[in-house]
């Protein structure tokens, strides 16, 4: 047996205090595997130890809540008793290291979150950060995230309906795999992971143990260096038509009356799973490692216990009830093993050939792992800069060209045409759009909308607007289509916490958040927190990914942001002033990287958004796209591509002036299209609802701007659709 | 009408399809692969998917199912078989229609709508269609590239077999309206008898406005004919 010694502790990521208060803890020194299963849960990944203390101040509730963080997934009450299950999850680390494989088990692991919990998956959504194009390793990293998504969530069957692309060289070193998952169940056929009833039976379902992602969950608490690449072993290799089967099982074991509670094994898979179910009912687990399917011969409890092989699930079964759940996996060709026992214990045992080879008390494990309050400075918001000065001889007609070729604001179909986004038959508003809309199966009226949104830019000039932002965008591209936001899940992935700087970055996103869920009654109810994104010591831009999930009542009422017809009306929604530092314009057309964010003033972005769902509800408008990055103007161009229908706007106003109408980025803005039969009811409740608008022109047959400006919309939709072609061709 | 679907173990396009059928008022029973028999039925369907995992060859291993035995029974009988997307691959795997599909030309997977010409609407499956009708249907799949040598192809032709082509806005057949490289642009066939068709787009994925478009209805219009 390994000696354990300070050495090996330090080698399994635990610090020398936490190596101490281990030792206190147990009593003794803990043997080779005991010191494996603390370090599984003891790091970052698992025990939110650097972020717990913060996480805790986010608001988690309101009237449709049913289940907050601390669970799977979160669930949210979507009437007629339905409820909607969701999360987001990163897969940050292992997509660097190996991009295929790395994004393909993100979103395995994310599906096995929602349907762990009952719902059956409905919806993928991602968000996935680059190097900067010219960066040699970006375009095998792109391809490989790409298709990993695409492979897995194909084959699986379940749509990929949204996302963000974005690249960004502060992401060279470390990119973002951020992946959201969104399913349905009925309000009383939810599952939770609370094991309970001493003497009932712990199963073992799914695909068998391997050596494979052995250490991923502390892999993915450190930072990397120049050796990451030999750290391949520690990711896992995904088997989607392994979990297809797992989940159709587990959906038709659902309909029995056999489950007490069941956990899927993800991070620190067995570990981490039977330790949590443990905890969470306050009761002891006891397991007979001889019992583990294994896929290797000679595997070590060690090894079992930290392996992170995919599609697995541990079950706690009503007594008696095995001969009948294990008929049903056996259908479905899987593994199904009795494997351990609830004791009254409230110790973790593990036996191995008749010996016990580890017995800790859960509590050790779950309740007393570290939590720091790491230090932390604030880090206020930057000064107005002199930029103007900059901007007074841009050519207005090449930037436009610019920012519709940029990769960022290219059109991405090259990537989602990879992914299946319409299997199921639900998907009533492809990708491309504000928010994804997904019928409610069964349901004619019914429906979901979802959006994936951050500006990882915002978030690095001012971590407290940043966050408050990535907040509103989510609910303003719901709001957009018609829906009524609900929740929201978010994925929090930061540098290194132990960095007083960063610290300040991850506290001023979280204190913007909750300013922003607080005022728009938008809870988060599920989440994860991928910290150490780092490499060499330089950390990627504070990027809090937000999933918000909204309600749509009447899906004929659905707008998109395609023009509709030619001669409508052309309004802008909510104040224009033109705040251009941190725009598009700036920071990625003109690499003017300094100054503040657009400021948000919450009570504008509630009641802009609020009119904007009432002028959809009582059909007065015919199309509509909030504006974000890229200002108006790229607002209006993208739907102008989107319907192949052009604009006469009219700015009147010049030089500086009119780029920052043009390209300035204020916060809560909408651009409707109304045509003139609506027109006067549509002022007149924009009027009565106290909302700032103005006219700012007509859909026309042709793109031209206060008539200086002129282009051909077929040129322009070429330029926007090529980047990523000629990129990866 | 009454239709059956085989499930097989990743099949995922069973549901949509199934809902489909019953939109039409076609009685719908899903039937699990390894079952040694199947309900009477006038057409069984091979649904979209994934069947075992694509693992060997995409539709190989599914074409060795159980149920296979029952299902080529069926179309020697006379019965309609349609393979959509690895249904067809299956039906190629089985020998039930010639030729195979290759992994896409550019190597990618691809799901969007496709331009698709009716080649031939005197078939049970495409007679509510006009002949050189331009149609817009869905595909989504990784391996749709279809290949057969040229005596097979040139047979295909002669006896009117190949009933989908992919095409542009203008009806043109070419390379820049091949979306995976398939031979001839062929996007769907059928046997000699013509009653067993096989094709890469999904009609069961629209047949609603509400999900872009309701192009695939004239299949299952055809069916009740």
């Amino acid at each position: 047996m390994t000696e354990v010694n300070l050495d090996l502790a330090v080698q399994h990521g635990l610090t020398p205090e936490e190596y101490e208060k281990i030792k206190i803890l147990i009593g003794r020194n803990p043997n080779f595997t005991e010191l494996g299963i603390f370090s599984a849960m003891w790091n970052e990944h698992c025990s939110y130890k650097s972020s717990r203390v913060w996480l805790g101040t986010l608001p988690t509730k309101n009237d449709r809540v049913i289940q907050g963080p601390g669970e799977n997934a979160g669930v949210i009450n979507i009437d007629d008793g339905d409820v909607a299950i969701f999360k987001i999850e990163s897969h940050n680390h292992p997509s660097f290291i190996e991009p295929y494989q790395g994004a393909a088990t993100g979103v395995g692991g994310i599906l096995r979150d929602v349907f762990t919990m009952g719902a059956r998956p409905i919806a993928n959504l991602n968000a996935i950060r680059f190097g900067s194009p010219n960066h040699p390793k970006t375009k095998h990293l792109l391809n490989g995230v790409v298709a990993g998504i695409a492979g897995y969530g194909n084959c699986i069957g379940v749509p990929t309906v949204g996302g963000e692309v974005e690249f960004d060289s502060c992401y060279d070193g470390n990119i973002l795999v951020n992946a959201m998952n969104i399913g349905l169940a009925k309000k009383d056929k939810v599952f939770y992971s609370i094991a309970s009833g001493v003497g009932n039976p712990v199963i073992y379902v799914g695909s068998k143990t391997g050596r494979d992602g052995i250490h991923g969950a502390s892999m993915a608490s450190q930072e990397f260096d120049s050796d990451s690449e030999s750290k391949k072993p520690t990711v896992q290799v995904g088997d989607p038509f392994a979990e297809k089967l797992l989940l159709e099982a587990c959906l038709e074991l659902m309909q029995t009356d056999t489950i007490v509670s069941i956990q899927d094994m993800g991070a620190a898979g067995l570990t981490s799973s039977s330790v949590e179910m443990a905890s969470k009912g306050n009761i002891g687990i006891e397991l007979d490692l001889n019992k583990v399917p294994c896929r290797e011969t000679g595997m070590t409890p060690y090894e079992m216990m930290l392996s992170e092989s995919q599609e697995r699930m541990l079950i706690v079964l009503k007594t008696g009830k095995e001969k009948e759940a294990e008929k049903i996996f056996k259908k479905w060709d899987l593994d199904f093993s009795v494997i351990g026992i609830l004791t009254d214990s409230k110790n973790l045992t593990l036996k191995y050939d008749n010996k016990t080879v580890c017995d800790i008390p859960i509590s050790a494990l779950a309740d007393e792992a570290p939590k720091y309050e790491r230090e932390w400075i604030e880090i206020k918001k930057p000064e107005q800069t002199d930029l103007e000065k900059k901007l007074d001889d841009v050519n207005l007609d090449q930037t436009i060209k610019n920012l519709l070729s940029h990769p960022n604001q290219a059109d991405k179909s090259w990537v989602w045409e990879q992914y299946d986004h319409m299997v199921m038959c639900d998907t009533a508003q492809f990708p491309g759009g504000d928010a994804a809309v997904i019928r409610v199966h069964g349901n004619n009226k019914k429906a979901i909308a979802a959006s994936v949104d951050c500006t990882p830019r915002y978030c690095n000039s001012h971590p407290y607007t940043g966050g408050m932002q990535a907040v509103c965008e989510t609910y303003r591209n719901l709001c957009a289509v018609g829906a009524e936001p609900i929740a929201i899940t978010n994925c929090l992935n930061f540098g290194n916490p132990e960095k007083p700087e960063i610290m300040g970055q991850f506290v001023g996103v979280i204190k913007g958040m909750t300013e922003a869920c607080k005022k728009l009654n938008y809870p988060v109810i599920s989440g994860n927190v991928s910290l150490y994104n780092e490499t060499n010591g330089v950390g990627i831009n504070p990027t809090p990914t937000i999933g918000g999930v909204g309600l749509i009542k009447d899906i004929s009422k659905v707008k998109s942001s395609r023009f509709k017809n030619k001669n409508n009306n052309i309004y802008i929604i909510g104040k224009t002033i033109g705040h251009l530092e941190q725009s598009v314009l700036c920071y990625d057309i003109l690499h003017l990287k300094k100054g503040p964010p657009p400021p948000i003033d919450l009570n504008d972005e509630l009641k802009n958004s609020e009119a904007i769902r009432s002028l959809i509800n009582k059909n007065l408008i015919e199309s509509c796209h909030d504006i974000s990055s890229g200002g108006l103007i790229l607002c209006l161009l993208e739907m102008s591509i989107a319907s192949q229908i052009g604009f006469k706007l009219n700015t009147n106003k010049k030089s500086l002036d009119r780029v920052k109408f043009l390209f300035g980025e204020d916060q809560s803005r909408y651009i409707v299209e109304v045509d003139d039969q609506n027109k006067n009811s549509f002022e007149k409740k924009l009027v009565d609802l106290n909302v700032y608008f103005e006219n700012i022109g007509k859909t026309s047959e042709k793109i031209n701007i206060d008539d200086d400006l002129k282009f051909d919309l077929q040129e322009l939709s070429k330029l926007n659709k090529e980047w990523f072609y000629k990129y990866n061709n | 009408m009454k239709a059956n679907v085989i499930v097989f173990p990743g099949s995922n396009c069973d549901r949509d399809v199934k809902v489909a059928l019953e939109k039409f008022q076609i009685q719908t029973t899903m039937v699990w692969h390894q079952e040694n028999e199947m309900p009477k039925s006038d057409v069984v369907v091979l649904p979209g998917g994934f069947s075992y995992g694509d693992y060997l060859r995409c539709g190989s291993m599914a074409s060795k199912s159980n149920i296979m035995n029952e299902v080529i029974k069926h179309a020697d009988k006379g019965g309609y078989l349609i393979g959509i997307c690895n249904g067809f691959q299956i039906l190629t795997e089985t020998g039930l229609l010639p030729g195979a599909l290759l992994r896409n030309k550019k190597l990618k997977f691809i799901c969007k709508y496709v331009n698709l010409l009716i080649e031939n609407n005197s078939t049970p499956f495409t007679s509510k269609y006009k002949k050189n009708e331009k149609i817009k249907i869905p595909i989504a799949h990784n391996e749709g590239n279809y290949f057969a040598d040229e005596k097979t192809l040139n047979e295909l032709q002669n006896n009117e077999q190949i009933v989908l082509k992919y095409c542009d806005e203008n009806l043109n057949i070419n390379e820049e309206s091949n979306p995976n490289g398939s031979c001839l642009n062929i996007a769907g066939i059928i046997n000699k008898n013509k009653n067993v068709i096989g094709m890469m787009p999904h009609p069961e994925r629209c047949v609603e406005n509400i999900l872009g478009g309701t192009d695939g209805s004239g299949i299952f219009q055809s069916l009740l004919n």
